[in-house]
């Protein structure tokens, strides 16, 4: 099983690399995204509201990961599908493409967040924290969105309906988000952040074993 | 005669409801005033609304354990009343809020969670309509009902964390009990519940006949 996944997941990594267009382009995305932000908001370094710089780093993460991972099922073609379908376990499969998108999802979460402060200015108190919030932030979008995009991909248009899928179900693990950021932006006692992330990984266990018990039957189909 | 019961039981308690819960008394409130007579209308919504979802859960749990596609029928025609008695219930709150807290919409927790769930099951709807194929959209749309729900209890568990709530029962408001000493409110608002809950079944089964009927008359033609 263990092996299975890291196979699979050593299979993810090669075609992102092989291709390293996609790769490259999602990274010019968030890039051109707070580029778009900051100009937008013709604004001189660190005249922007602490918690509208958090909030409008959080929407930009949001969109970028809903297309990073909105790809991880339309990429290959049917019949490679049916191939892998003979090969592995469904179990197999879900968990190395979420592994995979958590990895995917953390580089361009830390380079978008490189360039954020960058350009935007970077107003962070607790960095270990923030950073910890990126990471678990990383886990929950990752999880969540694998399995939308299993769903949406099976369907007409399915770019739209990975949005409208997903916004309404990752909101209570983006309101969680926020509330740790921000705790780690005004550089609070972390403990006072400790039921936050608790329930932030609760979160991410419920996701996590849903997908597990629901993708034998997506992938069924 | 005897599966009848509950539209005759829907009728009588709706009548007693309807007549008793406008001419009945009620516990004289500051700011509420006759507005309490809402909660025979109100409140039912959201009880007959977690109702029907519930059972539309679990047709959904049902067809991906059978494949029998009059769970999913029966998912999907649940989850179309819950969302009419969601749209009933956000009605009548705003309403009531416009004339006690003086403003058609508020940012409050409950509010919010209305929203959400109610966005969440117009993606539903959403994803049901992007599909021909019969069998695909049974299971998909199952899988996304059982992974939506699962992640709608824990953002009604987080809201609260994030705001406080005007809203009555929550946040240190009272609900009606403390207030109806008397007991003249009790003696409506139990029936009414029950009553909405049976004339939200009895919707359920004539829309359920309907699809019936249909799916035999393109059959014969």
């Amino acid at each position: 099983m263990l092996k299975e996944i890291k196979a699979l997941i050593d299979k993810e990594i090669r075609l992102e690399l092989r291709q390293k267009y996609a790769l490259n382009g999602m990274i010019l995305y968030i890039v051109s995204t707070v580029y778009i932000c900051y100009l937008s908001f013709r604004m001189k370094s660190n005249q922007i509201d602490v918690i509208t710089w958090n909030t409008l780093f959080w929407i930009i993460l949001l969109f970028t990961a809903t297309n990073a991972i909105a790809k991880s099922f339309m990429q290959e073609r049917f019949g490679r599908q049916l191939y892998y379908y003979t090969l592995a376990s469904p179990v197999g499969i879900i968990l190395s493409k979420i592994i995979y998108n958590t990895l995917l999802m953390l580089v361009l979460a830390l380079v978008g967040f490189g360039v954020y402060s960058l350009v935007m200015g970077n107003p962070v108190g607790d960095m270990g924290l923030y950073l910890l919030s990126i990471v678990l932030g990383a886990i929950g979008f990752s999880s969540a969105l694998t399995m939308v995009a299993g769903i949406a991909s099976k369907a007409e248009n399915s770019a739209t309906l990975m949005a409208i899928l997903s916004f309404p179900i990752i909101i209570p693990m983006l309101l969680m988000l926020l509330k740790i950021s921000k705790n780690a932006l005004d550089g609070l006692d972390r403990g006072s952040s400790l039921d936050e992330i608790m329930t932030l990984l609760a979160i991410d266990a419920i996701v996590l074993v849903l997908s597990v018990i629901l993708f034998p039957y997506l992938w069924r189909s | 005669m005897k599966s009848n019961w509950y539209k005759i039981l829907a009728v009588v308690l709706l009548a007693y409801v309807i007549i008793w819960g406008f001419l009945g008394t009620i516990p004289r409130q500051p700011v509420l005033h006759e507005t309490a007579r809402n909660l025979y209308f109100h409140v039912p919504m959201w009880f007959s609304m977690f109702m029907m979802l519930s059972v539309s859960v679990w047709n959904s749990v049902q067809y991906l354990r059978t494949s029998d596609m009059l769970h999913d029928t029966k998912s999907s025609e649940y989850a179309n009343t819950g969302i009419l008695f969601g749209i009933v219930g956000i009605a009548t709150g705003s309403i009531w809020a416009r004339y006690t807290w003086g403003a058609w919409w508020t940012n409050d927790v409950k509010l919010n969670g209305a929203a959400i769930g109610l966005l969440i099951y117009f993606a539903y709807i959403v994803l049901r309509g992007s599909f021909n194929d019969e069998q695909q959209r049974a299971r998909i749309s199952s899988i996304y009902n059982i992974f939506a729900v699962a992640l709608l209890i824990p953002l009604l568990i987080v809201l609260p964390r994030i705001g406080d709530s005007l809203h009555p029962g929550s946040g240190g408001n009272p609900g009606f009990k403390p207030m109806d000493t008397q007991h003249t409110m009790r003696i409506v608002f139990y029936p009414a519940v029950i009553g909405w809950m049976c004339l939200g079944f009895w919707i359920t089964n004539l829309r359920l006949r309907l699809k019936n009927l249909e799916q035999i008359h393109q059959e014969n033609s």
